[in-house]
């Protein structure tokens, strides 16, 4: 199996990541957009570590899955406090900043 | 060889698609459970993936950390804000989704032009050999995790540690003062009362000492003057309240009466 | 030609800056140690000018012994500024004009510092004004001490702060204030000119030492030798008040007496006819420059005595006497050869009998609680006996009554300039006859008639500590002459280069003249103010000479009019254009970036989605251009 099928599904699941991203009001979804983009590059590294012959591409991948983890938490945190105080996940109500 | 060869191709070919559903799901399912339940079926289909290319700690990694914890805390912060309303799907910027999918298309097209460009046609080596030089896949990562990137794997610790404390920071409501209690609330009005005259119980109800009870009868004070403050301000604005010198007419004539009363008393 | 050849210093002369070193450690002192010298600071300032005069006396006797030749020390010290072509080294020259300047600072300082002793007893602010004082002295020795244009300038500055910083003493009085940075201001003006002259001095000769000045003067383009004595001459007539930067020394009279006997009479102002006398090469070679200086001082002495004779202020008086007599020095200096020895003489017993009359004024000013006006005075002859005595002396000393000091200055220079220009000479002439007439009415008004004191006022004698110091001025009002007279041209020529003469005790046919012209003077003056009623108020006047004399000859008028109303017109021009060009454009270019921010920050909208689509929008963009420049 070559692994240029395995990049072109992890590219086609990171632009769809990147729509959800760009398209999705909710926080929520945005968010598993954004680790979706993150599993398909972790594909691609395995893919990669496939074509290479070597598991550094899997001990990649398995560094990405802790920082994930981490982001999710503190990520999750985030949303919840802004839950909080604004009674809403969508992202379009987060713009307090701008004058 | 070539039959593993050939499962990993068909798994490839179910599992992808399967894959790409899920994610076209997730960013277009209107509920966001159900888009969070699609994110999690990708996520198993990726572990297939990644066993079809010989990394089976992955595979379980993917189920259990991904699958089982990521996209359950997901689910469970989900339920916390508020699972029953469906996201509204108009979107609200102009040009966005026109944007944003020509954008990914790009995207796309770059990594697959600039990346894949580069890689098309090389043979792919295989993982039986680094599989095998200790043991099997598991013992290969463990080497090179607690070996080369040994260092990195500490800082994860440190990384993970801080994003528990953030989370507890974050996730915590601190009250700022005490609660009030009555005692405290009862000084509070005594305290207006001294600085700022606020009246620290019940105004005297309407008609209080006077002959009648509508809200239009003010309320008399025991030396028979009239309280303003037992009356609407808006009734009083309109004229519409019971004339008070009338009203404590018969007090006043009470009064003379006791008086001649004491006085004839006292003449006695 | 006066080479200047100096010899090494040996012996006592290697200690010469000691002299400035002492006055100044000890104004450091004074001025940094706070409280801890309150009590008894001022002795430690008279012990540093005790010191400085002993080692001054002591210069001058090794001088006297040494022989002619060799009397001309330099005193190299080190190296002040060495980059590229210049070096120049800051030195002493201890010859026989700047030792003369050097026994007169710190002997008639040294009785002024007494003096003020007793002057300044109840001033809250004693330790501060004996700094000052101390910090003047050390900065006046520096001037006539130094080797070099530089370093003269140096002390020029010097003295220049330490009187911006006595006038001003009193600061609390807006009049004390306003007249320190008067002084300060006018003196910068003169200050322009000593610069230029150093300048020019560093690029003609590459040098600015006295003795690179004068071997390099005789080879000078007539056209800069010109330019530089002229330029030396406005510096000089900042410095000592001469016409037309006079207008500051009148009220340079706010600051104590005891400043205005040092620094604005008998030390300070001078620099400038030192200044001139010391830059003589120059003035050989510029007979323009050296008619100017003669001009100038003409004027000075005819402008300084017309003020004199009508202003009722005593201190006043005294300053435009002084401007006249300062007059009279550069007069002197200005006709060359046959006067510098006459200007310096003159100018060392001015320094005996002013000094003399500014501290008797001090003392009558401490016996009228600090009323200057002499139309408040009168009869004081009688209670203060040695005021009044020492003052006279001085009064003999400056009219030229004969044998007192005066009296051989003052004929020597009306004699030199009546043989430079007949003019000059009658200028000189009335001069004196003015002189006599201002000085008799101060003393008429001061000293005798019926007293016309204020209520409250008891005159009574100052302390010894003021008398002493007046005693041994009058002392040398009296005998100054007579001990320097035939002996002064020789002392000085080869210095200055002057011209020895014959000079006979007996006064040739022009000091008769001046007799009785001083004479008619006196007699001028007892017939309107010692046979007459002094009135009390000062009487309105139309007489022309009188409303001119009271305004100070509408000196601050013309200044007004010739350098401050131009200056403000022009800086309300540079603050119009400041405003409408300057600002104009600087607000105009933040108006515009303003609007265009405005516009721009309609980008930041504050949606996170808009956002990422902007990044990926880049992204893409960045990794078209990179993959195209790989293929191209």
């Amino acid at each position: 199996m070559s692994p240029e099928y395995y990049l072109f599904l992890a590219v086609l699941l990171f632009a769809i990541g990147t729509v959800g991203v760009m398209v999705r009001r909710n926080a929520l979804i945005a968010f598993m957009s954004v680790e979706l983009m993150l599993n398909a590059a972790n594909l691609a590294m395995v893919a990669f570590a496939m074509a290479r012959g070597g598991l550094d591409g899997q001990v990649a991948t398995f560094f990405v899955m802790v920082v994930a983890a981490a982001e999710v938490v503190v990520g999750l945190s985030i949303i919840i406090v802004i839950y909080r105080t604004r009674r809403s996940t969508s992202m379009d109500a987060a713009s307090l900043l701008k004058l | 060889m070539i039959v593993l060869d050939t499962l990993g191709v068909v798994s490839f070919w179910i599992a992808g698609p399967l894959a790409v559903l899920g994610a076209l799901g997730l960013i277009m399912f209107r509920k966001a459970v159900y888009a969070a339940l699609s994110m999690a079926f990708t996520m198993v289909n990726l572990a297939v993936l990644y066993a079809s290319l010989d990394a089976m700690f992955l595979t379980f990694v993917q189920i259990i950390v991904y699958t089982g914890a990521i996209m359950m805390l997901f689910l469970f912060v989900l339920m916390l804000v508020g699972v029953d309303t469906p996201d509204s799907l108009v979107e609200t910027l102009r040009g966005q989704r026109v944007a944003a999918t020509l954008a990914a298309i790009g995207i796309f097209a770059l990594i697959v032009f600039g990346i894949g460009g580069a890689i098309t046609g090389v043979p792919a080596v295989g993982l039986e050999q680094a599989n095998a030089e200790y043991g099997d896949n598991v013992q290969g990562l463990a080497a090179l995790i607690f070996g080369r990137y040994v260092f990195a794997f500490e800082l994860t610790s440190a990384l993970l540690i801080t994003a528990a404390v953030g989370a507890m920071i974050l996730g915590q409501r601190a009250r700022v003062r005490r609660k009030a209690t009555q005692r405290d609330l009862s000084e509070e009005r005594l305290r207006d009362y001294a600085e700022k005259g606020t009246h620290p119980g019940s105004l005297p109800n309407s008609g209080v000492l006077a002959l009648h009870n509508s809200i239009a009868t003010p309320a008399l004070l025991p030396d028979g003057t009239v309280s303003e403050h037992s009356v609407s301000e808006t009734l009083a604005a309109r004229g519409v309240i019971i004339d008070a010198p009338a009203l404590s007419q018969a007090t006043a004539k009470a009064f003379s009466e006791i008086e001649s009363t004491s006085v004839e008393e006292a003449d006695e | 030609m006066i080479t200047l050849e100096t010899v090494a210093a040996t012996g006592v002369f290697s200690l010469a800056w000691l002299m400035i070193a002492v006055p100044a450690v000890a104004a450091a002192l004074l001025l940094v140690s706070g409280s801890f010298f309150d009590r008894a600071g001022h002795w430690l300032a008279v012990a540093a000018v005790a010191l400085s005069f002993g080692i001054a006396l002591w210069l001058f006797i090794a001088m006297m012994a040494a022989d002619p030749e060799q009397r001309a020390v330099g005193v190299p010290l080190y190296t002040w500024i060495d980059s590229g072509t210049w070096s120049i080294s800051a030195g002493l020259l201890i010859d026989q004009l700047s030792i003369l300047f050097a026994l007169l600072i710190t002997g008639v300082g040294g009785l002024i510092h007494l003096y003020s002793v007793g002057y300044m007893a109840h001033d809250p602010r004693r330790r501060r004004f004996f700094a000052f004082l101390n910090l003047f002295v050390a900065a006046m020795l520096l001037l006539v001490l130094a080797d070099n244009y530089l370093v003269l300038f140096v002390g020029w500055e010097g003295v220049g702060l330490a009187s911006y910083l006595l006038i001003g003493f009193w600061q609390y009085k807006p009049s004390a204030a306003a007249a320190a940075k008067k002084a300060f201001v006018m003196n910068r003006v003169g200050d322009l000119g000593m610069t230029t002259a150093v300048m020019a001095m560093l690029a003609l000769f590459g040098s600015s030492s006295f003795e690179a000045v004068n071997a390099g003067a005789g080879k000078l383009d007539p056209a800069w030798a010109t330019a530089i004595g002229l330029l030396l001459l406005l510096a000089a007539c900042g410095k000592s008040a001469q016409v037309p930067l006079q207008a500051w020394l009148l009220d340079a009279m706010e600051g104590p007496t005891p400043v205005s006997a040092l620094i604005h009479a008998a030390t300070m102002v001078t620099a400038g006819v030192y200044l001139v006398v010391r830059s003589n090469a120059v003035f050989n070679v510029a007979p323009i420059a050296a008619t100017a200086v003669v001009l100038v001082g003409t004027v000075t002495l005819l402008v300084g005595a017309w003020i004199g004779t009508s202003k009722d202020d005593i201190k006043k008086v005294l300053a435009g006497s002084t401007m006249s007599q300062i007059g009279y020095m550069m007069l002197a200096a200005g006709i060359g050869p046959a006067g510098y020895a006459f200007a310096i003489f003159h100018l060392l017993t001015h320094g005996f009998f002013k000094a003399n009359m500014f501290l008797g004024a001090g003392s009558v000013m401490h016996a009228m609680d600090d009323d200057v006006n002499m139309r408040h005075y009168g009869a004081l002859s009688k209670v203060m006996r040695i005021t009044f005595l020492t003052f006279s002396m001085g009064f003999l000393a400056i009219i030229g009554f004969p044998f007192f000091s005066g009296y051989y200055s003052k004929d020597h220079i009306i004699e030199a300039a009546f043989h430079q220009n007949a003019l000059i000479g009658w200028a000189a002439l009335i001069g004196a006859g003015i002189t006599a007439f201002y000085m008799t009415r101060l003393m008429l008004m001061t000293f005798f008639g019926e007293s016309r004191w204020r209520e409250g006022v008891h005159p009574h004698e100052s302390p010894k500590i003021m008398t002493i110091p007046l005693i041994i001025l009058a002392i040398f009002s009296v005998i100054g002459g007579v001990l320097m007279n035939s002996w002064i041209q020789e002392w000085l020529e080869p210095a200055v280069g002057n011209h020895v003469e014959e000079l006979s005790l007996m006064p040739s046919a022009i000091g008769w003249a001046t007799m009785g012209v001083v004479a008619l003077g006196v007699a001028v003056g007892w017939f309107f103010f010692g046979q007459r009623r002094v009135p009390e108020e000062a009487p309105v006047s139309k007489n022309f000479f009188t409303v001119m004399g009271r305004n100070d000859l509408f000196g601050d008028t013309v200044n007004d009019v010739v350098a401050v109303q131009p200056t403000m017109l022009a800086a309300r021009g540079v603050v119009v254009a400041d405003h409408t060009m300057i600002d104009g454009g600087v607000n105009g270019a933040a108006g515009l970036l303003a609007k265009l921010s405005t516009q721009t920050r309609r980008l930041q909208t504050g949606q996170i989605r808009t956002y990422a689509l902007t990044m990926s929008l880049g992204v893409v963009g960045i990794g078209v251009v990179m993959i195209l420049s790989q293929l191209g």
